[in-house]
């Protein structure tokens, strides 16, 4: 995995970890995709989405179904 | 053009005693005249009121009444003797004579003792034509001197010339006492006293010493004080006096003082602290007062430059040459590697005017979203933590709500050494009796200052500022301190029920936390009871907040804080960002970020958007872009090729310097826009040289979102003003840009932002300066936000978990640096390094405890090595208990210091702001510069050679 790829993953587990707040799983993955969404440059979404595919095991469950939700 | 932008401005007038606010009015009669002044008001200002100068000599309007003088004295009907009016109030009915024969003579003995003791070389004195006690001599009509010159005298008392930027020469001096009340009161430094007594009784810096040993910071506001030579500007003693003045504003701090820049024809002598500056009343510090050399300095570039690689020499070139050779290369970059593949950067330091084009520029002509500003690593976070909890990205006071606070908190701020005046400021109101709670790893000078004691200091580890906050928050909920009134009101109901539970769980009790924030659980619940009891807490916070993996998190935990006491919608409350750049708040506001428009409107809202395509002619991307660090990432990776940077110098301000300088190698066109070559120019293909706030108009947007005028007082030395710049290099990729005066940028602002739709140039001619929102609902500005409801509506309590950063000490990196600045040194240095503050402050160090210290063998002075995960640097050891152990801090002033080579990548969760404040690292004793150190030096000589040896083109325009 490149630097970046890794360096991606790493922004977004620190996103999962400060929305996680709400029990409800759900609840925090939305926050956490709409936060994506909302402040990420679509190449770095497209990026950590197709890194993630690669590499299922690289990220939590969360930030997975999080990217999984992204439009781009 | 109705814009009367140039204006000249008078002479200060001083009308002897402060202004006095009152409900009620007073009618008196002097020398005839029927006045009505607020109760309160002396005579002395009543009479400069109505157009009457009394004379005076100790009296000034900056300063309590003090009375010494004697010559300020008046007749009242039906009082006896001859008050002085300074000191005498104005009463209802009073009759007042300013002028009669006896008061005349009386006055005329007063000069004449004070002049048998003042040497009488007023033709040859520096402040000839600008002394008061001249003046004087001159309205009370002093002819002769009957004592003769004789007698003893302080005529040849010695000169102390020790200070960089005044004299101070005792043979002159009267014993006023204004310099010492202007330390005491405006500036609360306290360094100034009059030793002894009748006869002997004369001025004197701390204990007898000289100036610059002293404990004077160098603000200047004796010097304004100062009556006659005593204390005089070494520029007025070089130039002499100053001509004509300009107001125009500090192009330092976020404090945005206001200043009367005062010129002889295009040379600046002097700047003084304007009294009507709504953010400074007159007063300011040494960066803002006297180091505004930088501005002429040799150093300054005046000539474009271009070269094809950043190991060529450099070439001048025309105007035209250099910004169609840059456009061609954007241009060329973007066919090969597409649209997105470029972008660019706003500044902090410009003009509101300047970032507006600058973001237009990348959003119009570049054609992408990939701008953003030095904000980026500073006050990111508070952009999103307070947009998200209040709903809008900006402090909620004026600064002189602090005068109405009864418990302050600072938190991960230094405002005597970051923003000076407002500090002064805030000392003013805590020897009025205000508490302080400080929440800061180091013991800033606030903790224990002169008359200033913090009634807490909550010295916690860094990197646990939201642990801190929480258990504050539980402090206030566990013992039902809450406003539960307000919050009704006010705040949303779910989001602050989930809020209030959360805090109140056991694992966020002070005493459960204690261990991981270091401080004791009885100092965190006697401080929130000293926030949460009072009529008035209001909250002030800098970079120590923001400069975190969880520097958003933080911001919203004050928010929440401020929301669960009711502290937010009145004066002396509040959530108050001390902003560090002068335009820091402006650059903001001016949508320098990826993903919003000017007015803080996500690029994604279709309807803004579409407002924006009509006026600019383009079509905008709906989506996000790059970040400064995401644009570094993708440098090194491969896909980001070109940036067009405006007056911001990430090589040296921005972390992890190697992966920063490696980014910029990578990239094949970087186009630099600065008034020196500063460090990131060294890696630049094309450099356009800017111009400094005195040479331009426009405006600038300090902490407390006030819109302060910037005005010309002399030609930009390289032909263009900044704006100009970025104008002819959108014009010269083809997106048409046609303003011929930054008003007409403010105009076009105004027409697309709703919270400065009444801003004009006209009105902050007229009102002298505007906080925003300005528009229908607030003609002339909002001093306090959110008074009846929220800028969201309702507000809302954000989440706060608490997360520790990967920064932790370990064995390796056992230590954890925090960084910070100093007074007499600005941000990367590039203007103050080139001025006489040097003399204060000449070198990065890193301050460390004695244990630590000791157990590694460093000694006081001698060279450290500094080393974490990103790498290494030297700078000499300060050893200090201001830093607790396991802590060692140092700024960043200085390029060869490389603060930033030591601090990492790990940035903020939401903003990705860098985590300047929590590196993990070691300290050892060494001999020799750090590598790092030794091929910056080789490669700063061959850039230097390179400079050197430019290809000059004698008719390039400059
Ligand atoms: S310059 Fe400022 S700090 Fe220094 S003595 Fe004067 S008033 Fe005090
Ligand atoms: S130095 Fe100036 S202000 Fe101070 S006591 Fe002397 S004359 Fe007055
Ligand atoms: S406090 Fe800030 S704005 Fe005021 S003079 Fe100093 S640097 Fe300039
Ligand atoms: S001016 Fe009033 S006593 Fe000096």
């Amino acid at each position: 995995m490149s630097d970046l790829d890794a360096k991606l993953i790493k922004m977004g587990e620190q996103i999962v970890s400060n929305c996680s707040f709400s029990n409800d799983q759900e609840v925090v993955i939305a926050k956490v995709a709409d936060h994506l969404q909302r402040f990420w440059d679509p190449r770095m979404r497209t990026a950590i989405k197709k890194n993630l595919n690669d590499n299922p095991d690289a990220a939590s469950d969360v930030l997975k179904n999080a990217v999984n939700q992204l439009t781009t | 053009m109705n814009v009367e932008f140039y204006k000249r401005f008078g002479p200060e007038l001083d009308l002897g005693t402060p202004k006095v606010e009152a409900d009620k009015s007073v009618s008196l009669k002097i020398d005839g005249a029927e006045i009505h002044v607020p109760e309160g008001t002396s005579v002395m200002r009543a009479a400069g009121l109505a157009g009457i100068q009394i004379p005076k000599l100790c009296a000034s309007e900056d300063l309590e009444a003090f009375g010494s003088c004697r010559l300020c004295l008046v007749e009242i009907e039906g009082r006896k003797g001859y008050p002085a009016s300074c000191t005498t109030n104005v009463e209802e009915g009073m009759v007042v004579k300013t002028q009669t024969e006896r008061i005349s003579s009386l006055r005329r003995n007063v000069m004449e003792l004070y002049i048998s003791d003042h040497p009488l070389d007023c033709l040859t004195c520096p402040t000839n034509g600008d002394c008061q006690l001249q003046d004087m001599a001159g309205v009370v009509g002093l002819r002769d001197v009957r004592y003769g010159y004789e007698g003893e005298n302080h005529l040849q008392a010695e000169k102390d010339e020790s200070g960089s930027y005044f004299t101070f020469d005792p043979s002159k001096c009267i014993v006023c006492s204004r310099c010492v009340r202007a330390c005491e009161e405006q500036q609360g430094t306290f360094a100034l006293t009059i030793q002894g007594r009748g006869f002997e009784s004369k001025v004197a810096a701390s204990q007898d010493e000289a100036f610059k040993d002293s404990e004077c910071v160098s603000c200047g506001a004796c010097v304004k004080a100062c009556p006659t030579a005593t204390l005089t500007e070494k520029t007025v003693i070089e130039f002499g006096i100053p001509e004509t003045a300009t107001v125009t504003t500090c192009a330092y701090c976020g404090v945005g003082c206001s200043f009367r820049a005062e010129m002889q024809g295009d040379r600046l002598v002097r700047m003084i602290p304007n009294r009507d500056g709504h953010a400074n009343h007159g007063h300011s510090c040494i960066k803002g007062r006297f180091a505004f050399g930088y501005s002429t300095h040799p150093d300054r570039i005046t000539k474009p430059m271009i070269r094809d690689s950043i190991r060529d020499p450099w070439q001048e070139v025309s105007w035209e040459e250099a910004l169609s050779h840059a456009a061609t290369r954007f241009k060329d970059i973007q066919k090969e590697y597409g649209v997105k593949s470029i972008g660019g950067i706003t500044s902090s330091r410009c003009t509101n005017e300047e970032t507006f084009l600058v973001q237009k520029l990348i959003r119009g002509a570049f054609g992408n979203n990939n701008v953003d500003t030095c904000a980026r690593v500073c006050h990111s976070p508070t952009g999103y933590g307070l947009k998200t909890t209040l709903g809008e990205s900006a402090g909620t006071q004026q600064f002189d709500s602090v005068m109405q606070a009864d418990t302050i908190i600072v938190m991960g701020a230094n405002p005597t050494d970051a923003h000076p005046v407002f500090a002064s400021q805030m000392k003013r109101r805590l020897r009025q009796g205000a508490n302080l709670i400080v929440i800061d790893p180091r013991r800033i000078d606030l903790v224990d200052g002169p008359h200033v004691k913090a009634d807490h200091h909550l010295q916690l580890k860094p990197g646990t500022n939201v642990a801190v906050l929480n258990s504050l928050a539980h402090t206030i909920i566990d013992e039902g301190l809450e406003n539960e009134e307000y919050i009704q009101d006010r705040c949303e109901r779910e989001a602050y029920e989930t809020w209030r539970d959360f805090v109140a769980l056991p694992e966020n009790s002070p005493e459960a936390l204690e261990k991981e924030t270091g401080v004791p659980a009885t100092e965190i619940r006697a401080a929130a009871r000293l926030y949460a009891n009072v009529e008035n807490g209001a909250i002030y916070y800098g970079l120590g907040v923001t400069e975190h993996s969880q520097g958003s998190t933080t911001v919203m935990g004050i928010a929440n804080l401020a929301m669960v006491t009711g502290n937010v919608g009145r004066a002396g409350v509040g959530v108050n960002p001390l902003r560090g750049q002068n335009n820091v708040q402006g650059a903001c506001d001016m949508g320098s970020f990826p993903h919003e428009l000017p007015g803080y409107r996500h690029v994604s809202d279709g309807t803004v958007r579409a407002m924006f395509e009509k006026e600019w002619q383009v079509t905008l991307d709906p989506e996000p872009g790059f970040r400064i660090p995401n644009m570094f990432d993708y440098a090194v990776e491969g896909s980001f090729k070109g940036m067009y940077i405006q007056g911001e110098d990430m090589a040296q301000s921005d972390p992890d310097t190697q992966h920063v300088t490696k980014a910029l190698m990578s990239m094949e066109c970087v186009v630099v826009q600065d008034i020196f070559l500063n460090e990131t120019s060294k890696y630049a293909h094309v450099f356009l040289p800017g111009s400094s706030f005195l040479e331009k108009n426009g405006t600038f947007t300090n902490a407390e979102r006030r819109i302060s005028p910037v005005r010309k007082v002399m030609e930009p030395l390289a032909g263009k003003e900044d704006w100009e710049v970025t104008v002819a290099l959108s014009n010269a990729m083809g997106y048409k840009m046609d303003y011929s005066h930054p008003s007409e940028i403010m105009d076009e602002i105004a027409r697309l932002t709703p919270t400065f739709t009444g801003v004009s140039y006209e009105k902050l001619d007229r009102l002298g300066s505007i906080q925003w929102p300005c528009n229908e609902e607030a003609p002339e500005g909002t001093p306090t936000m959110h008074i009846d409801e929220f800028g969201r509506g309702k507000g809302f309590f954000a989440p706060t978990p608490y997360v520790a950063t990967d920064e932790r000490s370990t064995r390796k990196f056992p230590l954890l640096l925090t960084t910070g600045r100093i007074l007499s040194q600005y941000n990367v240095g590039a203007q103050t390094r080139r001025t006489e503050n040097n003399e204060y402050h000449g070198e990065d160090r890193l301050e460390i405890h004695p244990a630590d210290a000791e157990v590694r063998g460093i000694k006081q002075d001698a060279w450290v090595g500094i080393q974490s995960r990103a790498g290494e640097t030297v700078m000499r050891a300060d050893i200090t208990e201001r830093v607790q152990p396991g802590v060692v801090y140092t700024t960043f002033h200085f390029p060869e210091s490389g603060a930033n080579v030591v601090t990492t990548d790990n940035s903020d969760w939401a903003t990705n702001c860098p985590e300047y404040k929590v590196t993990a690292v070691q300290a050892y004793p060494v001999s020799q510069p750090s590598e790092w150190q030794r091929n910056f030096k080789a490669y700063s000589k061959e850039q230097a050679e390179l400079v050197s040896k430019r290809k000059r083109d004698d008719k390039a325009k400059a």
